[in-house]
């Protein structure tokens, strides 16, 4: 009897022993908590539509963007439904590293040159480390080089100077679906009136949805708050897109109500079109992707 | 008692007998490399998981797709979005059987050349295959490797046209596993 329990106790040791982390599946399931597994890819791309996403450009690759829009679909045949008119806008944007991008940039919209900063602060894991959200510092400065359109006051450098500060964060759901959400500061020496504001908040949403690997619905809006003493029409930029990415090539086709590729223009909005007068611009971004690796 | 002290050393033999011919790598090197005109492609990770049973034959890998490593950050992003759907797939594995393991003497330093076959899973689709390995013996460590050959097509992963000729038809998987005894 006693003989018997030891036997049975010894061999269910054995057993336990076997059947204990022996199989490649349930060491694969240990080894995966034991590292972090960081999200990539939450956007195709550096930018949602018109304004920045969480992503930057890899360490050592050049992202050399052109990008258009067109005049808008309610001037009619006569203007070949906006295609006749565009507004441009090229980019340089260089990783130093993987979170570090710095960038240069000119605009035919006021003849706009820019120089840009962004910093990835965090990016969104699970694993080891758990971060729900990514989040990116973008700061840019914009300097229109156009002649001032009223030369009867002293005009200064710094009047042509416009300061944009942001912090995009934004969360992976799942494989399809990104949404990320832009608190913006807007910063411009001179204002179109007197009763504008030189300092502007804005709170932008923007979003993606892939359809296919390759190819994803976009959507993005900014809302901005202005002074309520302002005369100048103000419009929200609403906008949205699709990307399609081959490779090193990422394009991004959209309909919007503005006509300018930088934030202190399209988010400030004093000349963005109304979207219900059918002020609509249908445009495009091309990335080319350069590898010095 | 004496039966209990039988049976205990009995016990201690047999798991100590067991656990010798069980060995185990937690930092195998698994690489891949894609030679065309256009472009090379190289990627490796250092964090695949490995079992060896002698007693049983098997031999066993597996390792998560995204510790593969490429130089190129932007390749990296390609490799596990648009081509290994890394999220839905996260690993790759392979179970196989060693059907000459009895060649190789553990025993005795030496360089022992075998054949596997077993099953490999990656993309989610399973194919059996069969390879050579080389099992070196040196001061009682065991080693081992191998290269095995793979397309792309056979586990239904996708590449369009337009990319097709910087992706080789077949790429190289080279495999290196130095293993120890397995304890818990």
């Amino acid at each position: 009897m006693f003989t018997k329990k030891i036997l049975l106790i010894t061999s269910l040791l054995f057993i336990f022993i076997i059947s204990n982390a022996q199989d490649i599946d349930d060491l694969m399931n240990e080894a995966s908590n034991d590292v972090v597994n960081y999200t990539t890819a939450t956007f195709k791309s550096t930018r949602m539509i018109n304004g920045h996403s969480t992503e930057t450009v890899k360490k050592k690759h050049l992202d050399f963007r052109i990008s258009h829009r067109f005049g808008t679909v309610n001037t009619g045949i006569s203007n070949f439904f906006g295609i006749d008119q565009s507004t441009i806008h090229l980019a340089f944007d260089y990783g130093i590293n993987d979170r570090l991008t710095i960038g240069y940039g000119r605009s035919s919209y006021n003849k706009t040159y820019d120089l840009t900063l962004k910093y990835k602060l965090l990016q969104q894991s699970n694993g080891k480390k758990n971060m729900p959200i990514s989040m990116t510092y973008y700061g840019s400065i914009e300097a229109f080089s156009r002649p001032f359109a009223n030369t009867d006051r002293t005009n200064y450098f710094t009047s042509r100077l416009t300061f944009v500060n942001q912090f995009l964060i934004a969360r992976k759901f799942n494989e399809s679906l990104s949404l990320q959400l832009i608190p913006t500061i807007i910063h411009k020496n001179l204002t179109p009136t007197v009763f504008d504001m030189n300092d502007v908040f804005a709170i932008g949403i923007g979003g993606r949805y892939k359809l296919t690997n390759r190819m994803a619905l976009t959507a993005e809006y900014y809302y901005a708050y202005h002074s309520k003493r302002s005369i100048t029409e103000y419009n929200n930029p609403i906008s949205i897109g699709i990307d399609i990415e081959t490779g090193g090539h990422v394009f991004q086709i959209m309909l919007t109500n503005s006509s300018i590729m930088k934030e202190g223009g399209f988010i400030y909005g004093n000349d963005n079109g109304n979207i219900f007068n059918g002020d609509i611009h249908l445009g495009f971004n091309i990335s080319r992707m350069f590898s010095f690796n | 008692m004496k039966k209990n002290i039988l049976i205990l050393t009995f016990f201690l033999i047999g798991y100590s007998s067991f656990s010798q011919n069980v060995y185990l790598t937690k930092h195998a090197k698994v690489d891949f490399f894609s030679s065309t005109l256009i472009e090379d492609i190289k990627a490796v990770t250092n964090d695949a998981i490995s079992i060896l049973k002698i007693e049983s034959k098997e031999v066993s890998f597996g390792m998560s797709i995204k510790s593969f490593k490429f130089e190129n950050g932007l390749m990296q992003e390609h490799f596990n979005e648009n081509y290994m759907e890394s999220d839905k797939f996260p690993s790759a594995k392979f179970k196989g059987t060693i059907s000459d393991v009895t060649n190789i003497d553990f025993k005795k330093d030496g360089i022992y050349p075998v054949k596997i076959s077993g099953s490999i899973t990656i993309h989610g689709v399973s194919k059996d295959i069969k390879t050579k390995a080389i099992f070196t013996i040196k001061n009682g460590k065991i080693s081992a490797k191998s290269i095995i050959k793979l397309k792309p097509e056979d586990f239904k992963i996708e590449i369009p046209s337009i990319v097709r000729g910087k992706i080789a038809k077949e790429l190289a998987v080279n495999i290196f596993a130095e293993y120890e005894v397995y304890k818990k």
